[in-house]
């Protein structure tokens, strides 16, 4: 279940890696809100082939962009315009193109910084949405017409009532129409659904629609994707609100709450309570090396939350008087586990031992399918030295070394911690609260399993 | 294993002895039992003996030798408490006292009455030597056993009766026995001499310990108990108090706004208010002397810094006071010098809180003017002092340092990597040497803000070409995956194991728990202190709250003006508490031992420290 990463590299004083060299494309439409971006690249006027290579763009802006949730919604962004300009050809075998083909452009993306975990996610869900899709067509094809039509006004009556609506319901609906989200079927799936769905996608298209109204089904297939990744966007854009809807429910008066560095959700989270006249304490570790802390601190006092901020070494010490830790992540692996801004993994031990629980907020988006394998070091970055030391200041140290050549001072800055799920009390998602033990299966609802390994075309 | 092999080697010398009492007295758990009383006093004994000046006490007392347990104050008596040695033996002293048992004042008065020697003990009847012995007893075992004795509870008495009674039983017994086992060879006739000598020596003094114990406890001035016992600090948060601390202050301070509620009870000061107060009444404060004024303003810019540094910066701002004194008219030496000493204290505090380390020195000093022989002239006492000071810094800084290292460097192996916070001057001289030895190691300085002590400790390290990689506490859960050994130093070490250090110590030692690396503390012996403390909180140290806004390297400033808003507090901690199992040993100038060895230290280390 393991996807090979690239190891990122240990313990340099080198600049930070450079950023992807960027080929951006002109057909493909750049995210909207990144044409007046100073950081795009300039358009290339003389590629041909439109979606594959537009990630490339991504590719640059995936190393510029930070936080997942931004990645997230750039790449959904992204995709969505791969779909839509995806020719349709004439093939028997739509769905499994067009997965190639976003499949493709995945691919890059992954590449290009296999550290985002939110990109692959995303990607995965796209194909995962394809192939829904794919499916409920078929079925339509087979069961007749008067379905299509419901089903497809209950997608837009949907999205026109509530459009803040999370996806995951709306998977569940698209699914209910499908099978039942049961443990049965799951455990029916797996071994059997990377056969089915490949088949399906293929033998349904050929058996049921390729000789009546191919025009019209792919046509409908393609409106369909793209229309489910529009909603996945608004569930990414949107995935605050039924998080931080919990709020109330989770934190009581005089609560005392811990949190390290910044996290949108954790903002919102405790908005939340806030706005709903709960009346309670942060303290706000600064968050070494980024002190995005500081910013929540604003940010919190700002909304009139008693506020304290804390150097990331006073955790230990404060945390005996903390009821409550709550803090965002990065990305949430299948086991519970969880990577998260460094110095996460130092306050969740601490927390374990007050027994002071330990919670997690995180979108849809940060639910990563695959097991992590020595995360400390596969799913970490490293950043600049500069981040520590002032070049300036220790230029006279910079030319010591040993025998070999190797430098005597080196620096360590990464980027994330990793969290194990024994020291994790509760996850926050947008459907509500869950044991680090459920985490497999609620990611289980929202990506198929064929597709977890999304580079396995091209490695074959 | 390590752990426990320094003190039991150092023992050595008297496990025959051990042997001998075990002779008689064949249960297996006897040897056990006696042998942390009998590690414990000679030691103490010699010094005293050759520090006080009196005739060495420990030939007077080499019959009392023979069952170390007679000596030591009752505080080991509580090991000794379960396994009594010999049952029948405690069964017929039982039977003798049995009603008096439930209450340990009576069961002394009944055991004395037992015996006719015991009642006479504390009298003035005794042997020379037993007297001498016994009036030692009494001052040694007093300031000790006075703060622990306010805190035992019924039990712990009573364990530490039932102990002495089964010592004496088991002595008794050795006495019978000798005598019924006349017929054996030379060897056994000495046991009995020895034994008897034990029945009319020993037993008296057993019995003048538990009596001068019952005495000093009972009729130590109040004065002078409360001397001992470690002083509730100034609590900050009663306005009272505060109120009058501010009218006696020489310094000019402002409160701080927007202080945290949990640390109200802590002093807090708007930082940089003092300085220039204090620098405009330099001429006016006749009575502190200059260099005490010196090192004052030294600490509140943050010049002098460091358990050590300060300490040393202090004392010897002492010294030179001290030098510069004369008594005034119609004053005695000791009782003016500690009246100004005290006065030089409180304006320590007010420049900076004092280290723990700093109490016990100033305690030190206090007790030296207090014990000056009123014999001396005011030249000689003076002198005196000031080679005490030395003897001070020399013997419990400098001399512990190098006993430190000494120690720590069998620690340190070739591709050790060893990982260490802040910057500690003890377990920096153990990197420097273990490099001048040419052992092939790295080092992983961790630093935190808002101090990042530990960027001046890299500078010297890679100076002196240590492979060093550096990196901030946040991400020690990255870097712990490597090292192999983590040292770390400590601002003091308190009786119930808690390390008290730079803040994010306890964050380091946590994870290296729980990656399973051993975390080894450095800290002199002079830095133990017998206060317990469970949090970070109750007992700290608050730092300029402004620092922690200017992030280096960011030209943005989020939380400008932050004191305008009473909902923002910044807190600036300065030290923390790591609970004792997250240290796997403490390496002092005695030894290596375990945590829960320091109020071992402590007892010993506090009686020395008065007979120095």
């Amino acid at each position: 279940m393991l996807v090979p990463l690239p190891l990122p590299p240990r313990k340099t004083l080198t600049p930070p890696r450079l950023l992807l060299a960027a080929d951006p494309h002109p057909k493909s439409e750049p995210p909207p809100h990144l044409l007046g971006s100073p950081l795009r690249a300039p358009p290339c006027r003389t590629c041909s082939r439109s979606s594959a290579t537009s990630s490339s763009s991504l590719s640059a802006v995936v190393r510029k962009v930070e936080g997942s949730h931004a990645v997230a919604r750039q790449t959904a962004e992204l995709l969505r315009s791969v779909v839509s300009q995806h020719r349709m050809g004439s093939s028997a075998n739509q769905a499994a193109a067009l997965a190639d083909a976003v499949r493709a452009v995945g691919e890059q993306l992954i590449a290009a910084n296999p550290i985002e975990l939110a990109v692959g996610n995303i990607v995965r869900r796209v194909l995962h949405i394809i192939k829904e899709e794919d499916i409920s067509a078929t079925a339509v094809g087979i069961e007749g017409l008067s379905v299509t039509v419901d089903s497809d006004d209950e997608y837009d009556s949907e999205h026109d009532d509530r459009p803040s609506l999370s996806a995951a319901v709306l998977a569940a609906h698209a699914r209910n129409a499908l099978r039942a989200p049961s443990l049965q079927t799951l455990l029916e799936d797996i071994p059997v659904s990377p056969a089915i769905s490949r088949t399906a996608s293929s033998t349904g298209d050929s058996d049921g629609k390729s000789k009546s109204g191919d025009k019209s089904s792919t046509r409908k297939l393609k409106h369909d994707v793209i229309a489910a990744i529009g909603d996945l966007i608004d569930e990414i854009d949107s995935c605050y609100e039924p998080i931080s809807e919990q709020a109330v429910e989770l934190i009581h008066q005089n609560e005392v709450i811990l949190t390290l560095g910044r996290s949108r959700t954790v903002k919102e989270f405790l908005y939340a309570a806030k706005e709903k006249k709960r009346s309670f304490r942060v303290f706000v570790a600064e968050g070494a090396p980024r002190y995005q802390g500081h910013v929540l601190a604003k940010e919190l006092v700002e909304k009139g939350v008693q506020t304290t901020v804390i150097t990331d070494s006073a955790v230990f010490a404060m945390i005996s008087r903390v009821n409550m830790v709550i803090v965002g992540a990065h990305a949430v692996m299948a086991n519970g586990g969880v990577i998260a801004p460094v110095g996460m993994n130092m306050v969740a031990l601490a927390a374990q031992r007050h027994a002071v629980p330990f919670v997690v907020v995180a979108g849809s988006h940060k639910l990563c399918p695959l097991y992590p394998h020595n995360p400390e070091v596969l799913l970490n970055e490293l950043k600049s030295p500069s981040d520590l030391l002032d070049f300036g200041d220790f230029s006279d140290c910079m030319h010591f070394s040993t025998q070999d050549g190797s430098p005597l001072l080196n620096v360590v800055n990464p980027t994330f911690d990793y969290v194990p799920p024994k020291l994790v009390s509760l996850f926050i998602t947008d459907t509500g609260g869950h044991s680090p033990s459920y985490m497999y299966r609620l990611i289980a609802e929202y990506y198929s399993a064929d597709d977890l390994v999304v580079r396995r075309k091209s490695t074959a | 294993m390590d752990l426990r092999r320094p003190p039991r080697s150092s023992s050595g010398g008297v496990e025959p002895k051990i042997r001998q009492v075990g002779f008689f007295t064949p249960d297996a758990s006897a040897p056990s039992v006696l042998l942390p009383p009998a590690a414990a006093v000679p030691a103490p004994l010699a010094k005293q003996g050759a520090a006080a000046g009196s005739p060495p006490a420990s030939d007077d007392l080499s019959p009392g030798r023979l069952s170390p347990v007679m000596i030591p104050p009752p505080r080991h008596a509580d090991l000794l408490a379960p396994g009594s040695p010999s049952p029948a033996a405690a069964d017929a002293v039982l039977a003798t006292s049995a009603p008096a048992r439930s209450s340990a004042r009576l069961d002394v008065a009944s055991e004395i009455a037992d015996d006719d020697s015991w009642s006479r003990a504390p009298s003035a009847t005794e042997l020379e030597e037993n007297k001498r012995g016994l009036s030692e007893i009494r001052n040694e075992g007093a300031p000790a056993s006075i703060p622990q004795k306010q805190k035992t509870s019924k039990a712990e008495r009573r364990a530490i009766q039932e102990a002495q009674r089964a010592a004496k039983a088991a002595a008794k017994e050795a006495g019978k026995s000798a005598g019924a086992a006349s017929a054996a060879g030379p060897v056994t006739s000495k046991q009995a001499k020895s034994a008897k000598n034990a029945h009319k020596k020993d037993l008296p003094q057993a019995a003048s310990t538990v009596a001068s114990e019952k005495k000093v406890t009972e009729r130590l001035p109040e004065r002078e108990r409360k001397l001992d016992a470690p002083h509730p600090r100034m609590q900050f948060d009663d306005v009272h108090k505060v109120e009058k601390a501010k009218k006696r202050a020489v310094v000019n301070q402002s409160e701080a706004r927007n202080r945290v509620e949990l640390f109200r009870h802590l002093p807090q000061y708007v930082h940089g208010t003092q300085l220039p107060d204090l620098e405009s009444k330099f001429f006016q404060l006749e009575p502190m002397h200059p260099s005490v004024y010196k090192v004052g303003l030294q600490y509140l810019s943050g010049e002098v810094s460091g358990g050590n540094g300060r300490c040393i910066a202090m004392l010897l701002a002492f010294r030179e006071a001290i030098k510069d004194y004369t008594t005034p008219p119609n004053k005695t030496l000791s009782r003016d010098l500690t009246a100004k000493v005290s006065s030089y204290v409180s304006f320590l505090i007010e420049c900076r809180p004092l280290s723990i380390s700093m109490g016990n020195a100033i305690r030190f000093l206090k007790n030296r003017i207090a014990k000056l022989p009123h014999t001396l002239s005011e030249s000689e006492a003076k002198a005196s002092l000031q080679s005490d000071i030395d003897r001070f810094i020399n013997e419990k800084i400098i001399l512990a340092d190098k006993a430190i290292v000494s120690h720590a460097i069998t620690k340190v192996r070739d591709n050790d990597v060893l990982l260490t916070y802040g910057s500690s001057s003890v377990v920096e001289m153990i990197l420097d040497y273990a490099h001048e030895l040419g052992r092939k190691f790295r080092v992983i300085v961790v630093d935190s803000r808002p101090k990042l002590e530990g960027q001046e400790l890299l500078r010297r390290l890679v100076a002196k070409g240590i492979n060093c990689t550096y990196t901030h506490v946040n991400a020690i859960s990255y870097i712990m995956h490597e090292v192999t050994r983590v040292f770390l130093g400590a601002s003091s070490v308190l009786s119930n194991g808690t390390v008290y250090s730079r803040v994010g110590t306890a964050s380091v030692a946590m994870v290296a728990h729980a990656f399973g690396v051993p975390v080894l503390v450095c800290c002199e012996a002079y830095k133990f202190h017998e206060r317990v403390q469970l949090d970070s909180i109750c007992a700290n140290e608050l730092g300029d709250p402004d620092v922690i806004l200017k992030v280096p390297g960011k030209a943005e400033d989020h939380l400008k003006n932050w004191a305008d808003n009473a909902n923002l507090q910044l807190l600036n901690l300065t030290y923390d508490a790591t609970p004792h199992d997250y240290v796997s040993m403490i390496i002092t100038d005695y030894g290596m031992l375990p945590p829960t060895s320091v109020p071992v230290i402590v007892r010993e280390y506090r009686k020395e420290q008065l007979w120095i």
